[in-house]
């Protein structure tokens, strides 16, 4: 289990990943089994950026395993207003927390944080970078549905800036999936994390177009195509009405298609398919209260 | 080419280092590298373009008075994998040295990603893991290929590098 720091999901094994998701499914199935474990301790919440799920579900898991957790707050009350720095920041937080939770605009924030304290810290978004503690969450949903081997996973949608598809991308190499990343050209994955996927030997397509590769699919995993990327009004409605899905759009699906997004979603998904049983975002979401808590768990050392 | 043309190209010096087998076109980013940029009071004399039996083009830097550091040595490494260095004692070769692959540079390049928490006001020295073909930043992951390292040296770095 996880002892360390979590920065990037390129750190998690094989192993590493089956023992929170075996730990995750274990509290699902009994909560009570790390009930008041943690009591008396302290996770503090880090987040330089908005955030509502993921910051929500660090807090519910952490008093599900009777700790307790303590928030910044909004940056602009913070002395980050003053012009403090984040590696200050964090080396006094880390005097009143046993645990970091950390959200931030910059790519490469959680790595620089966890250089400046001793306590265990989870980055939870480091700008367009990596947000591996959704990858866990996601892992834990594909799992449930599909399993974790001999499936096909398409992305689809801003895979550039898209932190939980890097995360994704990277842990899924761990296991025996082909990969279809599916954008426009504009928003096609990082140089980054094609080389890593490359170095790994992952068996990896990238197409524009959904309808090449729908029917192969085992799960579909969406995300936002975030407006604010685009300098015109006019260049993001083109491409995102390409990237929307609906019922029609997935009638050539298989019928055990698992539609996944990490949330909030916009109109890439009609709300038809919130109504079929391929729809498993709103349970992907809640996945990430035990999978929190199997992840802090580990972390606070409290599994053995 | 007469003997006079080549004493002017190659004229001896007394003391220090001559950077041999440098990548056409990247004197000007040794001397960066190397933190010279003439305030130093260094003498140096530079060929750009020189031919070069084994290159086809070479350039070569003549530092007088100076001798590298094994770091800096290493980071020349990223834009002149070819190059040999020379020390120069009392006008003889006393040590010649290919220089070496390192594994990484800390401090001495910038990360092209504006949104990378080094570009921030943090106390962090920048750090690069080097590649087959360029290098990674090991914050944010950015990849800068081979021939691009040169536009991001930070000439008011510091280079330290770790094999």
């Amino acid at each position: 289990m996880l002892r360390d720091h979590l920065i990037s999901a390129a750190h998690l094994s094989r192993d590493d990943i089956e023992a929170v998701l075996d730990h995750a499914a274990a509290i699902d199935a009994d909560p009570g089994i790390v009930r008041g474990r943690h009591a008396g301790r302290v996770l503090a919440l880090c987040f330089f950026e908005p955030s509502t799920r993921t910051k929500m579900s660090f807090e519910t898991a952490m008093k599900r395993l009777g700790g307790d957790t303590i928030d910044m707050g909004a940056v602009e009350s913070s002395s980050v207003k003053k012009g403090e720095s984040l590696a200050d920041t964090v080396r006094v937080i880390e005097g009143y927390a046993d645990a970091l939770v950390l959200r931030h605009p910059s790519e490469g924030s959680a790595k620089l944080a966890s250089e400046f304290v001793d306590v265990p810290l989870v980055n939870a978004g480091d700008g367009a970078g990596q947000h591996p503690s959704q990858t866990l969450l996601d892992l834990y949903t594909i799992r449930e549905n599909a399993g974790l081997d001999d499936i096909t996973v398409g992305i689809m949608g801003d895979l550039k800036y898209g932190r939980t598809v890097h995360s994704l991308a990277h842990a899924l190499t761990e296991f025996d999936v082909r990969q279809h990343f599916i954008s426009p050209e504009s928003l096609r994955l990082p140089r980054n994390v094609r080389y890593d996927l490359h170095e790994t030997g992952a068996e990896v397509r990238e197409h524009t177009d959904l309808d090449e590769v729908l029917p192969e699919l085992d799960v579909l995993y969406v995300t936002r195509i975030q407006r604010e990327r685009f300098p015109e009004e006019r260049e993001y409605r083109e491409v995102a009405g390409e990237y929307r899905i609906d019922n029609e759009v997935l009638a050539d699906a298989s019928e055990d298609l698992t539609v996944m997004h990490p949330l909030p979603r916009v109109d890439e998904i009609a709300p038809e398919v919130d109504e079929t049983a391929r729809a498993k975002y709103f349970e992907q979401a809640h996945n990430g209260v035990p999978v929190r808590m199997a992840l802090l768990d580990g972390l606070l050392g409290g599994d053995t | 080419m007469s003997d006079t043309d080549k004493e002017l190209r190659v004229s001896k010096i007394r003391d220090g280092t001559v950077i041999d087998h440098v990548t056409a076109g990247q004197a000007l980013n040794v001397l960066a590298i190397l933190g010279i940029d003439g305030s130093g009071g260094e003498s140096v004399s530079i060929g750009m373009n020189v031919p070069s039996d084994k290159l086809g083009l070479k350039d070569v830097v003549k530092v007088e008075g100076r001798e590298l550091s094994q770091s800096e040595v290493d980071v020349l490494s990223l834009i002149a994998p070819e190059a040999t260095i020379n020390i120069i004692r009392d006008f003889d070769v006393i040590e010649k040295n290919r220089v070496e692959r390192t594994e990484s540079v800390t401090g001495i390049l910038v990360c092209p990603n504006h949104n990378c928490i080094t570009n921030a006001d943090e106390p962090v020295r920048t750090a690069f893991a080097v590649l087959e073909d360029g290098v990674r930043c090991s914050y944010c992951g950015t990849i800068v290929r081979g021939g691009d390292v040169a536009e991001h040296i930070d000439a008011h770095g510091s280079g330290e590098t770790a094999l």
